[in-house]
């Protein structure tokens, strides 16, 4: 494999570091060194870090005229061997949709970072929400897989930014670093380690850049300028990119592919965390902010003797569905906090054999414990 | 001679997709030609195109690195490919509806940032590929499939409009003028800035079947009686100058 164990980009130690600006510093110490975007409030403050940082590690910073430019230029420069990212918000995230639909099915590695606000629509610039994860799954046209983290603290925001482009790197996939405007803007201790796990870009001369003998493989992934006179398409193409725009087989082969790659892999790329799942009755299940309200209030409820736990998803796609089902077997009632009209609440009810049940918020505010554990006791 | 440009091609692609008479044919040969006379290696150049029918002349054609990217955002693929490495040789071929209608915001932002592109838009003056809808270079008047009644617009000036943008070197031919095309295009990729050409390329197909031109001669003639130099135009009167299309190299930004 190609991971690798490199010097940080940070001196090791501990920073008061707001959400924007760790994952800003996790894209850099992951190799980053082109970024693209377009300012959008909640999410500025991560592409004015990277200006700055990137005069002294030495990235390429473009603030492009729109969102659509500043993704279509990010899967420019990682087909000129860069790894690259942008950052948006919800309006932004909603004009990228049709560029990551192009880096599916060219299979580029590529990070967004999707700083989510109160919407529909411009809605409330300023506050919280947890409403583009459906955008997420299936923002763009036709089937295809992305890999969408879901980040907790300002911790989580550099690890995840990290991991997002191992993880893209990988499996040659966008990945999304899901942040809210509260982790966002949120200030808190960030532990920095002396080196950083990072996973390289896989590259074989001459083998073919889009295609595998196995129906889940990932391809190695040339660049231009290496000599591979390569054809990069958004249209139906066969493993050396020539176009294919109507054979079914082709078609079929390449949508199945770049499908199962993510499915196959589930197991390895979805990533949970438990607390108080021993005995729990009442399990919640919640991620990103929300699930440090719902910590705070499991921890509550356990000190008067309450049998509630919580399930962390870190990871919301691919949907860790073995995890839900375990859960599903062991409670007695599953609930879903979200800052949402209940977008994951769908997806646990589709994996969970128990009862489960929604709390759903969507006034612009973070969900406060007491919410949550008036919710369990109802129930316990 | 006529066999010299195949080297620069796909030896696996043993066709195009252009119909009968259109004039991408020859504007790709015209743009092998100038790479040819420079010298330049095709290992460090990059063709990016959009979606439409010139977005298949260098894809999957030219037998170098070649991104066929999204319809209208070729220009800003390519900023990030060129941007992150400068070694690459980018051009840029594509269509009038993909650069100036769809793409128009991604072509006067790098015209204004002066990043060091060569733009190619192959003009047919309608969107072929899809049948011969008004494009925003549809000429006052002339029919399309969305304007039965004949275009009721005026169609960009895309040489002033990149000009205005700030484009280093702008310059306009059509295919029937084939040498001053090869040299402009030599200058445009030796250019270390933005440039842009305009090609006038007739697309019986779309085009010319509904504005009564009946074959592909009599679009080749048009463009021949049309086109003048900026030279014969500065002695010509507005009434002279009524349905000519002025050809030739326009003032950049640094001259």
């Amino acid at each position: 494999m190609s991971f690798q164990e490199i010097k940080g980009t940070l001196p090791a130690g501990s920073y008061y570091f707001s959400g924007n600006e760790a994952v800003a510093e996790g894209a850099i110490a992951a190799g980053c060194r082109y970024y693209a975007g377009y300012p959008i409030t909640p999410s500025s403050e991560i592409m004015e870090r990277i200006a700055v940082r990137f005069k002294e590690v030495g990235g390429v910073f473009m603030q492009m005229e729109d969102e659509l430019a500043s993704i279509c230029s990010v899967i420019g420069a990682v087909w000129a061997g860069a790894k690259a990212m942008t950052a948006t918000s919800g309006p932004g995230f909603s004009l990228m949709q049709e560029a990551i639909g192009y880096a599916a099915i060219t299979e580029t590695p590529l990070v967004v970072v999707d700083i989510q606000r109160a919407g529909p629509g411009t809605g409330q610039a300023t506050r919280v929400g947890s409403g583009d994860y459906m955008q997420a799954k299936w923002g763009s046209h036709g089937d295809y897989q992305v890999i969408a983290l879901s980040p907790w603290s300002v911790q989580e925001m550099y690890e995840h930014s990290i991991e997002a482009f191992n993880l893209a790197e990988q499996y040659r996939v966008p990945v999304f670093v899901m942040g809210e405007e509260a982790v966002a803007h949120l200030r808190e201790r960030l532990e920095v380690q002396a080196t950083v796990r990072v996973f390289n870009r896989v590259k074989k001369h001459g083998t073919p850049p889009f295609g595998t003998d196995s129906m889940d493989g990932v391809p190695p992934m040339p660049a231009f300028g290496e000599g591979e006179r390569l054809l990069v398409t958004g249209s139906t193409h066969d493993e050396f990119g020539i176009r294919k725009t109507d054979d079914p087989r082709a078609h079929a082969r390449l949508v199945e592919r770049i499908n199962n790659k993510i499915l196959a892999n589930r197991g390895k790329i979805a990533n949970t965390e438990s607390w108080y799942l021993d005995g729990a009755e009442v399990v919640v299940v919640a991620y990103g902010f929300t699930a440090r309200s719902a910590l705070f209030a499991v921890e509550l409820l356990r000190k008067t003797g309450k049998r509630a736990g919580l399930l962390r998803l870190k990871t919301i796609w691919p949907f860790p569905e073995e995890a839900i089902r375990d859960v599903g077997r062991s409670a007695r009632k599953v609930l879903v906090p979200e800052m949402n009209r209940g977008q994951i609440l769908g997806e646990v009810m589709k994996y969970a054999r128990c009862e489960v049940s929604g709390l759903n918020q969507t006034n612009g505010e973070i969900i406060h414990p007491q919410r949550i554990v008036r919710e369990v006791e109802a129930v316990l | 001679m006529a066999r010299d440009l195949e080297k620069y091609l796909r030896p696996e692609i043993k066709s195009t997709p252009f119909c009968p008479g259109c004039g991408h044919g020859i504007l790709m040969n015209l743009i092998l030609r100038a790479i040819d006379e420079l010298g330049e290696s095709m290992d460090k150049m990059l063709f990016v195109s959009g979606i439409g029918c010139a977005g298949w002349i260098p894809s999957p054609h030219f037998n170098a690195d070649t991104l066929h990217t999204l319809h209208g955002r070729a220009i800003a693929f390519a900023t990030g490919a060129k941007m992150f490495n400068p070694a690459l040789n980018v051009m840029v071929i594509s269509g009038d509806g993909d650069l100036a209608s769809i793409g128009g915001n991604h072509l006067i932002h790098a015209a204004r940032r002066d990043t060091d592109l060569t733009v190619i838009c192959a003009n047919n003056m309608i969107y072929g590929m899809t049948g011969g809808q008004t494009a925003s270079t549809t000429p006052l008047g002339s029919l399309s499939a969305t304007s039965p009644g004949g275009n009721i617009y005026r169609p960009f000036d895309l040489c002033q409009l990149v000009l205005g943008a700030g484009g280093s070197y702008v310059a306009r031919y059509s295919v029937t003028q084939p040498l001053s095309l090869v040299e402009a295009i030599k200058k445009a990729l030796k250019l270390n800035g933005f440039s842009f050409i305009e090609v006038l390329s007739p697309c019986p197909t779309q085009f010319g079947r509904r504005n009564q031109y009946d074959s592909p001669t009599e679009m080749i003639a048009l463009l021949l009686e049309r086109c003048i130099s900026k030279e014969e135009a500065e002695h010509l009167s507005e009434e002279d100058l009524r349905g000519k299309i002025i050809t030739g190299e326009f003032t950049g930004a640094r001259d």
